[in-house]
């Protein structure tokens, strides 16, 4: 049951702060000062239990080093999240009591599809998370835009979850168990029915990484929801959904390596290129964030589909990357407010270096890393990528992701240009807060000198796909 | 262990970036402060690398003063080192370097700090790029060198400049990205990246072909070799003036160092198949280029196109596989370093003061501006080539070098001498003498000051000095380019 704590804590606190907040409104500021220290613990306690490895209740529940590694990865992104919205909350008045509480909710349903080891567990964590998710997207309630976001994304969303649950339903069809371990065991033999499983369950999964041909609601939005929803949108899903096709490809589905490898290659391709060439038409900076981490899931793809140990750790190095080059950015973003207004045009950063040097000079390093270009992290993570698809020799997905990658550089090359060489606008508030600060600098410190120290998370993560299989 | 010289050659810049961002006050401090650290860490490095070089070996072929530390676990090491073949290009970046920093102080008007620690930057990346043992080390300087030159060409350029830098940088990236398949692709095969290793073993002959294309696009873009050469132009004719310098002299060379040291020392099969390829491209690119700077009406336009026909010697040198052509190709590569140098700091010092690069806006300086006058046509003349300037030597001995494998190559590249004649006195004639104008107006233009004199003239002792006595360089670099040579011929 230790093992359980994280998630006891996480239910039980975000309940207990759902009866404070309904009869103690002033405590707001106090919870919102609490949570974050209770994620940093949270954190602590999962790193210091990092290799247990253990299954609960009836083998639908496992714990093991991969999926304490992606809750970590979550907290992160949760107690960034936490730290850059407090200010941005406050200022566009959408403070209310229930924004901590259902964050920690959709938390939670991340836990759970990152741990499960069963498709009813699964599905029941994906749906947790998405109906948080849901309400995140609307709860600017005062702007039409987050309305829509809202509802787009829950009617896409129901559509995709029922694609999944009708995969799910496929193969206990066909195997007659939803244990994950028992699929793999019966599937041997099987074909058919399975692969139609398959097929609909990674439509479901591709959806919610906002893998292309199911990206379309990706850039409304992450363009209608508030800032600070966004950012959760862009890293922390995202992990999940990846933990959990991680595990369902590798282990159910493990001998069906040559059926999915075709489908999640077809994925990644169209997704590093689609998103590489529709963000260049982009004017909204939040638009054009989603038609990047489209591109960056293509790439995390194309590690998946390899599925070597190699490929694997490739993919959790990449994630760490991506997570914190997102949440660094989104955090200079989140800092161009001008008297309570926020600012999220590529326009808006026009000459951003003559009144913001510290920040422009984070922006520029953190979307050199998206672009890739070296000594910073971001090339670090494509490079692994790139190393396990050579070793495999699949050169041509070698070759077109690279290709992307340099139309991809197009576009953030366009915002550095902005930033550096547009004429200067009126300066913005230069007090931005303790949260943002501390954000934007811990990202950007980490991005700028992972070089000196890569083996560290490569030894991490070396350890954890070795034993995925 | 002895000090890592060449760790501190690389990072020393570095230290000093950070004294200037932490400097804190009012502007006129904080640059003028920014302005005292450059220079000293430049001329700190400068010193340096010249201990260095008297320390240097000559009789030693292989690496010296290497420096292998643990980096990333199993993949790459972080090795340094130099040879014969790298060592002059390291000294001529750490020497380039104090001048581009005194000619941006003298002529830059806004964000001196930012350009010099874009300068700075840059300095780090080009001498780690020449150090580097370990192939994704070598990776990673060169393509980090992009991030500062792109901003250099950004911030400070001319009126296209945004068009200018992002063609600059998405050209060299899209041909990066070939060099890293290939780099990948070596680790998969031979299991290590380390250069000094992968000189002695043999890579097998069917991957060769493919991962010398791979190198080949490329370092031909970066040096740049016809038809690779379109941002060249662009990227010369925006960049500031120090931009333009340190573009001609060090970017460029890294192309030539590397056909000689990968396309080379890793390929020799491939490069035999290869060789007459590159002759004809050659002989295309300074045909061409040197047509093509004729007819320019931009002064750095026409330059740029000549460092073009000026690397097309460069690379016939290397790929003639003599021990004349290579000397004389890196010979070729240090000098024109130099030349163009002068040449592009004289064009900075009209730019200046008229805000105008177009020929036809200038006639007969030599009335107003004398000491200019000097300057340029004696640049002019070392980039022609004649004989007592550092540029007739490295034409000369790659002239040599290819007869002897191929004379009709050799007849062809000799017509880009008399071209580059006809192109660069053409220009001094239209630029220092006849009657005096300068945009119409007969208004007297201001001469030379006491830096533009200083930094000009230490740049064109040089280049008399090498002419005179080449074999300050040619002695030091005999032993390495032997056993290029030794190695490339022997395979055949």
């Amino acid at each position: 049951m230790k093992n359980l704590i994280p998630e006891l804590v996480i239910l039980l606190g975000s309940f207990s702060f759902l009866i404070i907040g309904v009869f103690a409104k002033n405590l707001n500021k106090i919870i919102n000062y609490f949570i974050p220290v209770l994620l940093g613990i949270l954190i602590l306690f999962i790193y210091f239990n990092f290799s247990s490895s253990l299954s609960l209740f009836g083998n639908s529940y496992s714990i093991d080093p991969l999926s304490n590694f992606m809750k970590i990865l979550v907290l992160i992104s949760v107690l960034f999240t936490f730290l850059i919205s407090n200010f941005y909350l406050e200022r566009t008045n959408i403070n209310q009591f229930e924004y901590p509480i259902i964050l920690l909710l959709a938390t939670l349903g991340m836990f759970v599809m990152i741990s499960a080891n069963n498709l009813i567990i699964f599905y029941l964590g994906l749906e947790l998370q998405s109906l948080c998710l849901y309400i995140l997207a609307a709860i600017n309630t005062k702007s039409l835009k987050s309305s829509e976001a809202g509802i787009k994304y829950f009617v896409l969303g129901s559509l995709s979850s029922g694609l999944l649950l009708y995969g799910c339903s496929l193969v206990y069809g066909f195997t007659g168990s939803v244990d994950y371990t028992e699929i793999a065991k019966v599937a041997i033999g099987q074909s058919g029915g399975l692969k139609f499983g398959l097929v609909f369950i990674l439509c479901g999964i591709a959806f919610k990484i906002a893998a292309v041909p199911f990206h379309m609601w990706a850039p409304d939005v992450y363009e209608g929801s508030p800032t600070s929803v966004t950012t959760f949108f862009t890293v922390a899903p995202k992990v999940a959904a990846i933990a959990a096709l991680i595990k369902f490809l590798n282990v159910p589905y493990g001998n069906f390596i040559s059926e999915w490898k075709t489908i999640i290659i077809v994925l990644s391709i169209a997704s590093m290129f689609l998103g590489a060439v529709a963000a260049i038409g982009q004017t909204n900076l939040k638009r054009l964030m989603a038609y990047s981490s489209i591109t960056h899931v293509g790439f995390i793809l194309a590690g998946i589909a390899i599925a070597t140990p190699q490929s694997l750790s490739a993919v959790l190095i990449y994630l760490v990357i991506y997570v914190f080059m997102k949440l660094g950015l989104f955090a200079c973003i989140m800092s161009l407010n001008r008297n309570g207004v926020y600012f999220e045009n590529i326009s808006d950063l026009s000459g951003l270096s003559k009144h913001h040097p510290v920040i422009s000079l984070c922006l520029t390093i953190l979307t050199f890393s998206l672009a890739g270009i070296p000594p910073l992290a971001g090339f670090f993570a494509k490079f692994y990528i790139f190393l396990s698809i050579i070793e495999q020799k699949i050169y041509y997905l070698a070759v077109i992701g690279l290709l992307s990658a340099v139309v991809a550089a197009f576009y953030y090359l366009r915002i550095i240009k902005v930033i550096y060489f547009d004429p200067a606008k009126e300066s913005y508030n230069k007090d931005i807060g303790y949260g943002l600060k501390f954000s934007i600098g811990v990202s950007t410190l980490l991005i700028l000198f992972y070089f000196l120290d890569p083996s560290t998370l490569n030894f991490i993560v070396d350890n954890i796909t070795k034993n995925i299989k | 262990m002895s000090f890592p010289i060449l760790s501190f050659l690389t990072f020393f810049p570095l230290v000093g970036v950070i004294f200037i961002l932490l400097r804190k006050g009012s502007i006129e401090v904080v640059e003028r402060s920014a302005k005292n650290i450059a220079v000293l860490v430049s001329l700190v490095n400068f010193f340096v690398s010249c201990y260095l070089w008297s320390k240097f070996n000559p009789a030693s072929p292989g690496f010296q003063f290497v420096e292998e530390s643990k980096w990333i676990a199993n993949f790459a090491t972080y090795k340094m080192g130099v040879d014969g073949i790298s060592i002059f290009l390291v000294i001529l970046t750490t020497f380039i370097s104090p001048i581009c920093i005194f000619a941006a102080i003298n002529s830059l008007k806004k964000r001196t700090k930012e350009f010099l620690i874009a300068i700075l930057v840059m300095q780090t990346f080009m001498v780690g790029v020449f150090c580097a043992l370990d192939l994704f080390l070598f990776f990673l300087f060169f393509e980090g060198g992009l991030i500062p030159m792109f901003l250099i060409i950004g911030i400070w350029g001319g009126e296209r400049r945004v068009y200018s830098a992002l063609k600059f940088f998405l050209y060299t990236f899209l041909g990066s990205i070939f060099l890293l398949i290939a780099i990948i692709a070596v680790y998969w095969n031979m299991n290590t990246l380390d250069i000094a290793k992968l000189l002695n073993t043999k890579i097998p002959e069917n991957l060769q072909t493919w991962l010398w294309l791979g190198f080949f696009i490329s370092l031909a873009i970066k040096l740049p070799m016809w038809p690779f050469h379109t941002w060249l132009p662009d990227a010369h004719v925006e960049a500031p003036t120090p931009g333009s310098v340190i573009l001609a002299t060090i970017l460029l060379k890294i192309s030539g160092y590397g056909f000689i040291r990968f396309s080379l020392g890793l390929f020799p099969i491939a490069s035999h198949y290869f060789a007459n390829f590159i002759f004809v491209l050659s002989i295309i690119g300074i045909i061409y280029a040197s047509l093509v700077a004729l007819m320019q009406t931009d002064m750095k336009k026409l330059i740029a196109y000549s460092s073009v026909a000026h690397m097309g010697y460069v690379t016939i040198g290397i790929f003639s596989f003599t021990k004349q052509g290579m000397d004389g190709a890196i010979f070729q590569m240090i000098s024109h370093g130099v030349i163009s140098a002068s040449l592009f700091l004289c064009v900075g010092v009209l730019y200046d003061r008229v805000h105008s690069r177009l020929i036809k806006d200038y006639s007969g300086l030599v009335n107003s501006m004398p000491r200019f006058a000097f300057m340029f046509v004696a640049a002019s003349l070392a980039n022609v080539g004649l004989p007592g300037t550092s540029g007739f030597i490295g034409e000369f001995l790659v002239l040599i070098g290819t007869f002897k494998v191929n004379y009709i190559v050799t007849i062809f590249a000799a017509s880009g001498v008399i071209l580059s004649a006809a192109y660069s006195l053409w220009l001094c004639k239209r630029v220092v003498f006849g009657q005096f104008k300068v945009n119409n107006s007969e208004e007297k233009l201001k001469d030379l000051d006491f830096t533009e004199i200083a930094i000009l003239f230490i740049l064109m002792f040089v280049t008399i000095l090498l002419g005179i006595y080449p074999n300050i360089i040619l002695e030091p670099i005999s032993s390495s380019v032997d056993l290029v040579v030794k190695n490339i011929t022997t395979i055949k």
